[in-house]
């Protein structure tokens, strides 16, 4: 049996596997993956993000308890950030959802972010893909709301949760930046603790900003994810998400728009691979002299080199 | 393809309190350029077999400073041979009495670390088997 087969027939060892293939941007990953695909596109991606310590993990893990109550079968992937100098990471997240490892309906998975460009964001949507055709009804991601490629991720969830915490006042002028625009719905958490009405405020003043009336206008919900207050509610709002998604037809564009830029950057990496074989490197040395002895400049150069690689194309070889 | 990352997941059986020193490993060995899952305390066995699969760790190392260790480290390799499971790398450490060693290695743990074995003797230890 390869790899899909063993998802597909759910065997944990196997999805475990496929994804770690995945994250090395193996070949036989995309093989794979190629022949799950007809068999995604049943669970509801939800997206889970904001600032270290706010609560995101507790969070996943009460709404996954919620979501299990329903019977619904759950995949988690947790990402937490690698470091820029060695490359390690501890991923630390599954310590507060201790209580599902033993849960057969459910599936976790820690990730880290591993520094290469775009590389987390596909191998957290191949991940994604594989836990769909495991047959998972809900896909929870969590992601540190810091960098452009843990916003990636979650913009490609289908309801993203924005998480805070009161007392963050300058946290949320970051946040603000990238991340406002794509929450579906807020939450605020750790509302046991002073202050929680005041982030709600600036929440609202913010969204308040945006001149066109969305649609959907996000919820911001106050949690206490540690004693599970405000969980039902967050659940519940976010499945009225996915409602509202495919009762408006906006799941329709989400689809396409995923889709269209998953082809892109398939495209285009495929492209750059065959640049390296196409491309006349001789040519590009000697030029690249010329260039430095201001003979020749480098937009002459490119078109000459690329007259070559058109011709090279077109003979088929 | 991107280098191969060696991932381990650092697990504490037992009910003992104590994890300053699984912490100081797993730190380690994230500055060694592993990826380490952490789990935190008191982690049934069960638990932890359950957790290396869905991580699809390399490596798994227990730490226990209860005493428990000749029921709970074996307990760990049982389930994994159950399981049908031979790939992981299984190391101990915490308090591990000298006389047990031998115990637990025929018990299928592959390594003992005792009480102040160099952070660098665990790293190189790691690297070395699992990169063959
Ligand atoms: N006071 C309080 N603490 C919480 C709440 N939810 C989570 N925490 C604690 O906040 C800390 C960080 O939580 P975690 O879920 O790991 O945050 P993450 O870094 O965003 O994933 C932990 O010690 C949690 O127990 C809450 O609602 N109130
Ligand atoms: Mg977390």
């Amino acid at each position: 049996m390869d790899l899909a087969e063993r998802v597909l027939a759910g065997d944990k060892r196997g999805v475990a596997r496929l994804i770690s293939l995945i994250e090395a941007e193996d070949e036989d990953a995309f093989v794979q993956l190629g022949k799950l695909h007809s068999r995604t596109g049943k669970a509801h991606i939800i997206g889970v993000t904001g600032p270290p310590g706010s609560g995101k993990s507790t969070i996943v893990d009460r709404m996954a308890k919620a979501f299990r109550q329903m019977d619904k079968k759950v995949g988690i992937i947790a990402v937490d950030p690698t470091s820029p100098f060695t490359g390690g990471a501890i991923l630390g997240d599954r310590i507060r959802m201790l209580d599902l490892t033993l849960d057969e309906g459910v599936f976790i998975r820690s990730m880290g972010t591993r520094g290469h460009l775009g590389g987390l964001s596909r191998a957290a949507s191949g991940a994604v893909k594989v836990l769909d055709a495991f047959g998972m009804d809900i896909i929870l991601i969590e992601t540190v709301g810091a960098g452009q490629s843990e916003v990636e991720i979650v913009s490609h969830a289908h309801t993203t949760i924005i998480v805070e915490m009161p007392g963050l006042g300058d946290e949320i002028q970051t946040i603000k930046a990238g991340i406002m625009e794509i929450g579906d719905i807020f939450v605020i958490n750790k509302a046991d603790r002073q202050g929680a009405d005041k982030t709600a405020m600036e929440i609202q003043a913010m969204l308040g900003l945006n001149p066109e009336k969305p649609e959907w206008e996000p919820p911001i919900l106050q949690t206490i994810a540690r004693t599970n207050k405000g969980i039902d509610a967050l659940v519940e709002k976010a499945m009225e998400h996915y409602d509202y998604l495919k009762k408006s037809g906006n799941f329709e564009n989400i689809l396409e728009q995923g889709i269209r830029e998953e082809l892109e950057v398939l495209i285009k990496n495929q492209l750059g691979r065959l640049m390296g074989q196409v491309v006349d490197r001789e040519r590009q040395d000697e030029f690249i002299n010329k260039i430095m002895e201001k003979e020749l400049d480098p937009y002459t150069a490119a078109n000459i080199l690329m007259e070559n690689v058109k011709g090279k194309l077109c003979d088929g070889d | 393809m991107s280098e191969r990352k060696i991932r381990i997941l650092i697990a504490k059986p037992g009910l003992d309190g104590h994890d300053r020193g699984a912490k100081i490993v797993a730190r380690a060995l994230r500055d060694a350029g592993f990826e380490v899952i952490y789990t935190g305390l008191h982690q049934t066995p069960e638990q932890i077999v359950e957790t290396a699969i869905q991580e699809d760790v390399d490596a798994i190392g227990l730490s226990c400073l209860s005493g428990a260790h000749m029921t709970l480290f074996p307990k760990v390799t049982k389930l994994l041979k159950e399981k049908g499971i031979d790939d992981i790398l299984v190391t101990g450490g915490g308090i591990v009495p000298k006389e047990d060693i031998p115990k637990l290695k025929e018990a299928g743990i592959d390594m003992v670390f005792g009480p102040g074995t160099p952070l660098d003797d665990i790293i190189n230890y790691h690297k070395e088997q699992i990169r063959k």
